[in-house]
């Protein structure tokens, strides 16, 4: 089953530091804030690290298909 | 029982106010309708299952604008076996919305019977009745409420709850924050309110009218509710109808009537019309050619519109499109919660773009970076706010599409600088 990536928009403060980590799924909109893409499963280290780095811990990961 | 029970009618949650023409107290109600059909426990039982199916049956959904299936929330909320709470989103937040007020003013007695019924049957032992803080419906809302204990109607106890007059205030996940002692807004979902809400207990919020469905439904069954509406959205609905028609106000008629139909009902087109708004003002406007459109959902998710909470107002051709739904946008920019940034700055940005276009100020590339923003902004903040605004903003390009492009050659708009027609709160 995949994974995908969900932000918690009040505690993200738009550092802007998982799409760094993570460009390849999270772009940025203009203002900074992340837009959340799939995450393919040879991506699924960096996108755990991802969620640890996060300074408020925003990013979760979830299995697709549940809120 | 009286005829309006066995007959088909059209009128139902408004039948009270109809024939009496003022508010139904406790004592006319109980001559009109009887007691609250309750069984005398206040334990979940079989009965407290059997109402939950019946609504099943019957086939009500939600009509504070999601329309989701009402019975299926009860089930979640009654599948704890947690003492549950029930609350009441009588806070109604659209500015063009008059119908919660109106019922709970003439039927407070229709909602408090649906809120003690469904109490019964998912488990709670208190009721929260959300209206704004401080005017008038509250004052009569805590009359009602005085007159139910008096009579020992109140086998779950119901307080009143002031909410601040914000628009995302009475988002269900707001009022249980603000019911909790918290501020009036949006919280980050899971958990959702039927998970833990109002102290932590599984909490069913509904609209105010869904209640008072509710209580109708439990007193004459579910063939009796689908014996008018459609298929795939039975039953009546009260429906707010203003702008340029003779005689605005609040209509009951049943879910599938057209749009053109409601219009009508409402007085008819008082001038020429060039638009209708659907659904308010997180809601769609619709071009004239589909004024046939039914109301339900489905038809309407077809059109690419939504439905919202009964709202429709007629613009008439001496408005310009644009510069109301600039006016509504920065309004929505005006009432986000301050919590997400998409919204935070996606919703000015929105706004400042429209107010751009509105004033003749815009050229190709404030419409491409318009389109760009209402791509990436929806779905991304706590609650449905955002995407309200976006649905609204885009479809005002869609429609207004052709005054658009007089926009953008003419230096100004003369109909941008009349007064709006659509109501923003606390603008002069
Ligand atoms: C921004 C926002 C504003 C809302 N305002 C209202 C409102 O004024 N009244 C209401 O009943 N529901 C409102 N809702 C929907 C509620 O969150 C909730 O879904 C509803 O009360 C559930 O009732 P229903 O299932 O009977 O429709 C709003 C939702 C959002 C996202
Ligand atoms: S790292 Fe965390 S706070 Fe920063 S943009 Fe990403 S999710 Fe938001
Ligand atoms: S999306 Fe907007 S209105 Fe909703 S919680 Fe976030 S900031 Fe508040």
């Amino acid at each position: 089953m995949a994974w995908r990536l969900r932000v918690n928009p009040i505690t993200c403060t738009g550092h802007g530091l998982c799409a760094e980590l993570l460009p390849e799924a999270i772009g940025l909109d203009e203002w900074g804030y992340p837009i959340l893409g799939p995450v393919p499963d040879r991506l699924l280290p960096l996108a755990r690290r991802a969620v640890v780095d996060c300074p408020t811990l925003a990013l979760k990961l979830e299995r697709d298909g549940k809120s | 029982m009286t005829a309006s029970a066995t007959t088909a009618s059209t009128i139902r949650l408004l039948a009270g106010y109809h024939a009496l023409g003022r508010a139904a107290g406790l004592s006319d109600h109980l001559t009109q309708y009887g007691p609250p059909p309750l069984p005398g426990t206040t334990t979940r039982s079989h009965a407290g299952q059997r109402l939950i199916q019946v609504v099943e049956e019957a086939g009500l959904t939600g009509r504070g604008g999601g329309a989701f299936p009402t019975a299926r929330k009860m089930r979640s909320v009654a599948a704890s076996r947690r003492r549950a709470v029930v609350v009441v989103n009588a806070a109604e937040g659209e500015p063009a919305s008059g119908k919660d007020r109106l019922l709970l003013t003439v039927a407070p007695h229709l909602v408090l019977d649906g809120a003690a019924l469904a109490a019964h049957a998912v488990g709670a032992r208190e009721i929260v009745v959300c209206v704004h803080a401080g005017g008038r419906l509250a004052a009569d809302t805590e009359r009602a409420v005085a007159e139910r204990e008096q009579a020992r109607l109140t086998a779950v106890p119901i307080r009143v709850c002031g909410v601040p007059g914000r628009y995302v205030a009475s988002e269900e996940t707001a009022l249980v924050s603000w019911i909790n002692g918290g501020e009036a807004k949006p919280a980050f979902t899971p958990p959702r309110p039927y998970e833990r809400g109002v102290d932590g207990r599984p909490t069913l919020v509904s609209n105010a009218e869904t209640y008072a469905h509710i209580a109708l439904i439990a007193r004459y069954g579910p063939e009796w509710f689908r014996s008018c509406g459609s298929p795939d959205a039975p039953g009546t609905a009260l429906f707010t109808v203003t702008g340029a028609v003779a005689a605005p106000g609040v209509i009951e008629a049943p879910l599938g009537t057209s749009v053109a139909d409601l219009l009508r009902m409402a007085g008819g087109p008082s001038e020429q019309l060039q638009a209708v708004l659907a659904g308010g003002y997180g809601g769609t406007w619709l071009p004239l050619p589909l004024v046939h459109t039914p109301t339900t959902p489905a038809a309407f998710a077809a059109t690419g519109a939504a439905l919202g909470p009964g709202i429709i107002v007629a613009l008439p051709t001496r408005a310009c499109g644009v510069a109301e739904s600039a006016w509504v946008l920065a309004w929505l920019a005006s009432e986000t919660a301050g919590q997400c940034g998409p919204c935070v700055f996606g919703l000015p940005a929105i706004a400042a773009d429209f107010a751009a276009i509105a004033n003749c100020q815009a050229d190709a590339s404030v419409y491409r970076r318009l389109q760009q923003r209402l791509s990436v902004i929806a779905g991304r903040g706590a609650c449905r706010h955002p995407d309200g605004a976006v649905r609204f903003a885009a479809s005002a390009l869609q429609v207004f599409g052709s005054h658009l492009s007089f926009h953008e050659r003419a230096g100004r708009c003369l109909a941008a600088r009349r007064p709006g027609l659509l109501p923003i709160p606390g603008r002069g």
